[in-house]
């Protein structure tokens, strides 16, 4: 640890990137809610532990649509770390684009899911797997509604030119948040969707 | 209900119990003595494992208070600074000495050994009453409900099947093995003078087991709160002799003798029409399930679930107006006249 | 006037609390007077002793409801309280006390004090701060109108189903409590994402991680404790609320719900609350007990050490809250050995006090009577505890009185002691006036007895078989004469509360002058005037030890000196210093908000959503929320003056 304070080298100003507060606040936040998904996971494998294969529904959770959903996930977040990549650049014009994509497909997984939803032959009230098999994706996908209009605020803001190579802070705490929604889609993937095939 | 010769309190155990430096000892004594619920002294088989560990506990827990708060006390004292000037002028000395880890050093280690020991002690006592020495002499089913407890005693044969609610006889000397099950919310059974509580939880079957060490009336309670009625949700268990126990259980299988006519006939299609909906009295066509069942009514010690002495007064009341008594209870409060009350309480009073 | 350029050097100069310079900073950061004031002050000092006042105003409401069941309980068969309405006073006196008291009133010392002992001009996030404090507000208010209307919960702080569901409690009575709790768990959130990155980037130069006052280490753990605790409840009231409301099957015994999964999501939140609420408290006594023993801390790493595994460890026991739930034995077996080891980091703490007073030289003060009371009402709560690590005992104590003296001796005796004590010795930074010695004296006595006299035998009435949560008890049960005494302590104790607000009142109209530094004590807040202004600090102080303001005196000047008036000077427009986690050396100019009505409006329309939702009024919820993303859009917008927006006019 340094004894000494440096004071001499020049100190950015205002919202930098990783230096602003609303990074570590973003991390925090990360945490609290990616606690909260533990607690949801907790609970489904909790039923699943007492109950066993009865507690699942017949058929099991398919692919067919989950999938491919789970794939248009992930590139949404590849293509947020593109747009996050030429923000830092200051090529507003490539992370506007980056930003609508992630969105886009953002918008074609909510609809996909809206589509699983109507599929499934059990409701929120039918037994507890119906329950809590709603309630973790009704969450999940509120954090993608809520994620969704992040992405559209970032998208005015570039679009506005608010953001160069220096002031982009906005778009790195977004990407971090939209980051997040995509680890906690494959975590409730792999609980909900996989697991029961592996018994 | 035959009555038991009270235990014999030891005074100097009570003293110990509590922390007299508090309080003045002869109140305390005076009021450990008259409390049934207590666990301090316990005469059930588990309290031969556990009863020592509570004390054991608790002596500990009350030489460590003293220990630290005599150390609080001595240190501010012995070098206790004059007064401060407030505010302060800043002339106030300050300074580093020396030692004062050794402190956590030798008082954490010192906690540790002692907590280890009790880490110990714990495991072996769990061990010990993990479950009863012997085969159980008899099962009973439990079921809790708002706000008294349905008791079944299981047998093979389906004649000497027992219903009855709130005292359980059981044979002393010999574990009993309780099934518990909950109609409602979640409740807790417990009889503190021969084990602790187990959750009676919804959904779910939760096993315990008592043995009676000596004769006696052990009172228990409902544990976990369950809605308004909780403080009134008692029970007893009556610990006998295995002969007293079996002339009891004969007793109780057996189905109410009723008269064919005159006024406790009366008071007996009085009972089944207003009553009978909800309590069962076997040998009438009372069949109800929702409430005790009634059948030997006058051979227990208590009412409404151990609310109440049973005496007659006392039935009369509660029959009367059980939403004084237990507001909030499930018994309605029915428009009785007075000679139909009279009536029933007659018929009553024949269920021996 | 801000001038917001991409970098610039730190300008350093020597400027003290009277020069022109701190005048222009008073200008820029002193909120606006009266109402518009007051609804828009971000001011972290303004915002703490709102937090102060409100949880003080919830102690004292919750302990007129203790007052009001210890009538009723004082002799056997009373009917002062029908059934129904001691079990509403009995549930919001736990739910005032341990949500809506115990967490606010430390969070109220913590967001006055952290940027004072850390050296900075205010919190990470000073809108977020004030939104956590309205949130709270506003929830504590949604959860009492329920009492207002006669409809309160009824099923107790922790609420086990299926009682708690719409067939056994038809009435509104839960979902206050549901909603309420979800409600109340944002800004509890959001109070500790601020802690949080507070502490890691907030800290004056040179207060490196091993430098910070021990009160920011008990809360900035309490916060990460809360950050993954906290999800657990909102989440199980949340299902609460829809089982009740819309059929679902989570608790249910029914259709494959578990009512035990209720019990494991509360207390794997509330067990760790525990230490939420005492942790920060403790901080607290750890930094100002030392003021009056005249010698820093003894062992300050271990103490740190041992708050951080307290609050770790205290993620692994909450099973011992379910010990007759009919769990495995070897469940019962590894979760009674964890709730033994808990006591290890705790008896870490008590020992470094002890040596603490032990090897000073204490200055017998009110606030130091009242650590002393605490330190010996912390073992006892502990003791009591450790008892109820053994399960086979924790079966006949639990849910008896023996457990209401436990949590009371921990939460008054951990929590209650230490506040009180640190409002002796903070209040005059706040107020800038000593509070009554002499008083002080009555205070602490009356307190002490009254106390003891009214909690210590609740331990024997429960060792007597009384159970937790009934109206009343027959005659014949023979816990008349101690549940008397009891009454009589608690009101003792109330009389001894009400000292401290003569106390209070006395001081605030003409108490003596406390100037800058009544105690002599060595940290940084007590380098500003008393109260602090505005902007607390004319320049950024730079720190060289853990005990600024006695480094002289201790010999601790290896790294150099402290630096209080000498330092950057930050006064274009309101700025802060960012610094690095570890070592805190400056990494970046923070552009700091002005006032701003954001959350107090957010607030507002949460509250609307939150009465929508417990009317079934769906337009009305929805109209909240929108409120709310409207509110958060400007809130967030980007702007220039706070370096969020790229340079244009350059």
């Amino acid at each position: 640890m340094s004894d000494t304070v440096h004071l001499q080298a020049p100190l950015p100003t205002g919202s930098v990137g990783k230096l602003a507060n609303g990074w570590f606040g973003m991390i925090a936040l990360v945490a609290t809610e990616g606690a909260l998904f533990a607690y949801l996971l907790f609970s489904y494998f909790y039923f699943d532990v007492q109950y066993g294969r009865s507690w699942l529904p017949d058929p099991l959770p398919a692919f067919r649509l989950s999938g491919p959903n789970t794939a248009i996930l992930v590139v949404s977040s590849l293509t947020m770390v593109w747009a996050e990549r030429a923000a830092r650049r200051g090529a507003n014009g490539r992370a506007a684009l980056g930003i609508a994509l992630s969105f886009v497909l953002g918008l074609v997984f909510v609809g996909i899911q809206l589509m699983e939803w109507k599929d499934k032959t059990f409701n929120y009230a039918s037994s507890s797997y119906g329950s809590l098999y709603f309630l973790i994706t009704g969450f999940h996908m509120a954090h993608v509604v809520a994620g969704l209009l992040v992405l559209a605020a970032l998208l005015a803001w570039t679009l506005l030119g608010y953001f160069d190579a220096r002031r982009h802070a906005p778009v790195s705490i977004g990407a971090l948040y939209w980051h997040f929604v995509d680890v906690v889609w494959l975590c409730v993937f792999f609980s909900l969707y996989v697991t029961p095939h592996l018994r | 209900m035959p009555l038991r010769p009270r235990t014999r309190w030891t005074m100097d155990r009570i003293a110990l119990a509590a922390p007299a430096v508090v309080l003045p000892r002869h109140a305390l004594a005076a009021g450990l003595a008259d409390a049934p619920m207590n666990y301090v002294v316990t005469h059930g088989l588990q309290g031969r494992a556990v009863t020592p560990l509570l004390w054991g506990l608790g002596a500990i827990s009350v030489a460590v208070v003293v220990i630290i708060s005599l150390l609080v006390v001595v240190g501010t004292l012995r070098r206790r600074a004059p007064r401060m000037h407030l505010p302060s002028d800043g002339q106030m000395p300050v300074e580093r000495p020396e030692g004062g880890l050794s402190w956590i050093a030798i008082g954490v280690g010192v906690s540790t050994v002692v907590l280890l020991g009790m880490m110990g002690w714990t495991a072996t006592t769990m061990a010990r009453i993990a479950r009863p020495p012997t085969q159980p002499a008899l099962t009973i089913d439990i079921r809790a409900q708002q706000w008294w407890w349905a008791v079944r005693y299981e047998s093979g044969d389906p004649t000497r099947i027992l219903d009855t609610a709130n005292e359980i006889h059981i044979p002393v000397g010999k574990p009993v093995e309780f099934k518990l099950e909950s109609r409602d919310v979640i409740h807790s059974f417990w009889v503190p003078a021969l084990g602790g509580k187990t959750d009676v939880i919804p959904g779910q079957t939760n096993m315990a087991w008592l043995q009676a060490e000596r004769p006696g009336v052990y009172r228990g309670q409902c544990a976990e709160y369950c809605g308004q009625q909780h403080g009134h949700m008692g029970l007893v268990i009556v610990a006998e002799p295995p002969d007293q126990f079996e002339a009891w259980m004969a007793n109780q299988l057996a189905s109410a003798k009723t008269a064919d006519n005159g006024p406790v006939r009366a008071g007996q299609d009085d009972f089944v029409q207003r009553c009978g909906i909800c309590h069962a009295v076997r040998g009438t066509l009372a069949h109800g399930v929702l409430g005790p069942d009634l059948t030997h009514l006058m051979s227990r010690g208590s009412i409404a679930a151990a609310t109440l002495p049973n005496r007659v007064a006392y039935l009369s009341g509660w029959i009367a107006n059980p939403q004084t008594i237990k507001p909030g209870a499930r018994m309605p409060t029915l428009d009785i006249s007075g000679p139909e009350l009279a009536r029933i309480r007659g018929f009553l009073e024949t269920l021996k | 006037m801000a001038v917001t350029g991409y970098e610039r050097v730190l300008h350093v100069e020597e400027q003290g609390y009277s020069t022109e310079h701190a005048r222009r900073l008073e200008e820029m950061w002193e909120s606006k007077p009266g109402l518009r004031g007051f609804l828009s002050s971000v001011d972290h000092k303004e915002i703490g002793i709102r937090y102060l006042v409100t949880a003080f105003g919830f102690l004292i409401v919750g302990g007129v409801e203790a007052l009001i069941m210890r009538v009723q309980l004082a002799r056997p068969n009373q009917a002062l309280l029908t059934p129904e309405q001691y079990d509403q006073l009995f549930s919001m006196h736990g739910i005032t006390m341990i949500f809506l008291y115990a967490l606010p009133v430390l969070s109220g010392f913590s967001n006055y004090l952290f940027p004072l002992v850390l050296g900075a001009r205010d919190m990470a996030f000073p809108r977020l701060n004030a939104y956590s404090y309205w949130i709270y507000l506003a929830s504590g208010i949604f959860m009492y109108a329920s009492l207002v209307m006669g409809l309160a919960p009824n099923d107790g702080w922790f609420s086990y189903v299926p009682y708690a569901l719409k067939a056994y409690n038809p009435g509104p009575n839960l979902d206050f409590y549901a909603l309420g709790m979800v409600f109340y768990g944002i800004s509890t959130t959001v109070g500790s994402v601020n802690f949080v990155v507070t502490f890691l980037r907030m800290r004056a130069p040179g207060m490196s991680i091993n430098r910070v006052p021990i009160l920011t280490w008990g809360t900035l753990t309490a916060s990460v404790g809360n950050l993954f605790a906290v999800p657990s409840v909102s989440l199980a009231f949340l299902m609460m609320w829809t089982d009740r409301q819309f059929g679902t099957h989570f608790f249910t015994q029914d259709s494959g719900g578990q009512p035990l999964l209720w019990q494991h999501l509360f207390w794997m939140f509330a067990h760790p609350w525990v230490y939420v609420v005492v942790l920060p408290a403790m901080g607290l006594v750890s930094d100002a007990l030392p003021f009056f023993c005249r010698r820093p801390l003894v062992g300050y790493t271990v103490v740190v050490l041992a708050t951080v595994t307290t609050m770790v460890l205290g993620f692994g026991v909450w099973l011992h809250h379910m010990f007759a739930t009919g769990l495995p034995f070897i469940a019962l077996s590894f979760f009674s050995a964890a709730s033994f080891v808990i006591t290890i980091p705790s008896a870490v703490a008590v020992f470094a006090w002890i040596a603490t007073i032990w090897t000073g030289r204490p200055v017998i003060t009110t606030a130091f009577l009242f650590f002393a009371g605490f330190i010996a009402m912390f073992v006892v709560g502990g003791v009591s505890g450790v008892m109820t690590a053994a399960v086979p005992v924790d079966r006949q104590l639990t849910d008896t009185y023996f457990v209401v003296a436990h949590i009371h001796y921990v939460l008054i005796g951990i929590n209650l002691f230490a506040v009180m004590g640190a409002l002796y010795v903070w209040l005059p930074k706040m107020t800038g006036r000593l509070l009554s010695e002499r008083l002080g004296r009555w205070n602490f006595w009356t307190v002490l007895i009254g106390f003891n006299l009214g909690f210590f035998p609740m331990h024997i009435l429960g060792l007597m078989g009384m159970p937790r949560r009934v109206y009343t008890y027959e005659a014949d049960l023979g816990w008349g004469t101690l549940n008397l005494v009891t009454s009589a302590g608690s009101f003792l104790l109330a009389i001894g509360i009400l000292l401290l607000l003569v106390n209070i009142a006395m001081s605030l109209s003409n108490g003596v002058p406390a100037g800058d530094n009544p105690w002599d004590a060595p940290t940084l807040e007590w380098a500003t005037p008393s109260p602090p202004p505005p902007y607390n600090f004319p320049v950024v102080p730079m720190v060289a030890s853990r005990h600024p303001l006695w480094e002289e005196r201790l010999g601790e000047t290896e790294a150099g000196h402290s630096e209080l008036l000498r330092g950057p000077l930050l006064a274009d427009g309101k700025e802060a210093l960012a610094t690095s986690g570890l070592d805190a050396q400056p990494e970046a100019i923070l552009k700091m908000p002005e006032d701003s009505y954001a959350p107090f409006v957010v607030t507002l329309a949460m509250s609307v959503g939150f009465t929508g939702l417990l009317l079934h009024e769906w337009w009305v919820a929805g109209a909240g929320g929108l409120g709310v993303l409207a509110g958060a859009l400007v809130w967030l917008w980007p702007e220039a003056s706070l370096g969020q927006k790229a340079e244009r006019e350059a």
